[in-house]
């Protein structure tokens, strides 16, 4: 009795803590891209400001409530706009972002290709 | 012909970003959040500044009346500058002004007030600075304008006498 109990014990302790892990993989994780607005330039997870601390212990009770990253994500733009976001999503101020390097790549490939077909000719 | 269009193309394109790029210079690169988006006020709990018991927001904001919810801190430096205009503001009494107490020391709050005077119809505390970021604000001092339940106008920043005129046209 006193060995299953034991057994029982470890498995509880296991699985809380692989549990925390995955926890604070995720909390990491949003808070990674997540912009802080006090010292732009720097992600919540990178800042130390006073802002950035507060809002790493509303994402923790954001994850404790069960909510979904995508959620958490929208919860955040909803209160300060979609520059909080480090992922923009495509919309009229962000297509340029989008497809500049598109663009880019497209002529770069043009370019090239004209001059391959001009060395073969 | 033929050979021209492509360092031309090349020139437009390089013209194009060159274009983007030096409007981008004009830009600010601080981002702050905009502040004439109507919003709901947000539900939330905290505790009485003086009394430390339980308050709910539903109990605070009434219907048909105007709110202006400061955020403030008695470490917070512009909000020394702020306060005077706070006092000024209250004596029309035609808003109230709620106070959020931003991660503060009580006793060094309770001193900001005695020495400086108290504008707020009541204030709730905010240790973890979580409200605030319920309310879309940022750092202190910050105010929101409210109007059944709405918030009208959010102000970055202290208040000076041009905002406290602002505010005085917009509730009237």
């Amino acid at each position: 009795m006193k060995i299953l109990s034991f057994f029982l014990i470890v498995i509880l302790f296991y699985t809380s803590s692989v549990l925390k892990a995955d926890e604070l993989d995720k909390r990491n994780n949003i808070t990674k891209n997540l912009r802080c607005l006090v010292c732009q330039g720097q992600s919540i997870y990178d800042s130390d400001s006073e802002f950035a601390n507060s809002l790493k212990i509303l994402v923790d009770r954001k994850i404790d409530e069960g909510l979904t990253d995508a959620e958490i994500y929208e919860y955040f733009k909803n209160k300060y706009g979609e520059w909080i976001l480090y992922d923009p999503k495509l919309n009229k101020n962000t297509y340029i972002l989008w497809f500049m390097p598109l663009l880019i790549f497209l002529l770069g490939g043009a370019i090239i290709f004209k001059k391959l077909k001009k060395k073969h000719n | 012909m033929k050979n021209k269009i492509l360092p031309f193309s090349v020139i437009v394109i390089f013209g194009i970003i060159f274009f983007i790029f030096y409007k981008g210079l004009e830009d600010s690169k601080i981002y702050t959040p905009d502040v004439n988006i109507k919003k709901e006020i947000p539900v939330f709990n905290s505790k009485e500044f003086f009394s430390g018991e339980n308050v709910k927001s539903l109990s605070i904001f009434e219907l048909d009346k105007f709110y202006l919810l400061n955020i403030w801190s008695s470490w917070c430096v512009p909000c020394r500058q702020e306060h005077p205009f706070l006092m000024n503001l209250n004596l029309d009494n035609e808003v109230n002004i709620i106070g959020m107490n931003y991660k503060d020391n009580l006793k060094n709050a309770e001193n900001f007030l005695k020495e400086l005077g108290n504008p707020y119809k009541e204030i709730f505390i905010d240790l973890d600075g979580t409200i605030a970021i319920e309310w879309g604000a940022y750092g202190v001092p910050e105010s929101f304008l409210i109007y059944n339940n709405e918030i009208i106008k959010k102000y970055i920043g202290p208040l000076n006498q041009e905002l406290v005129n602002e505010i005085n046209l917009l509730i009237k």
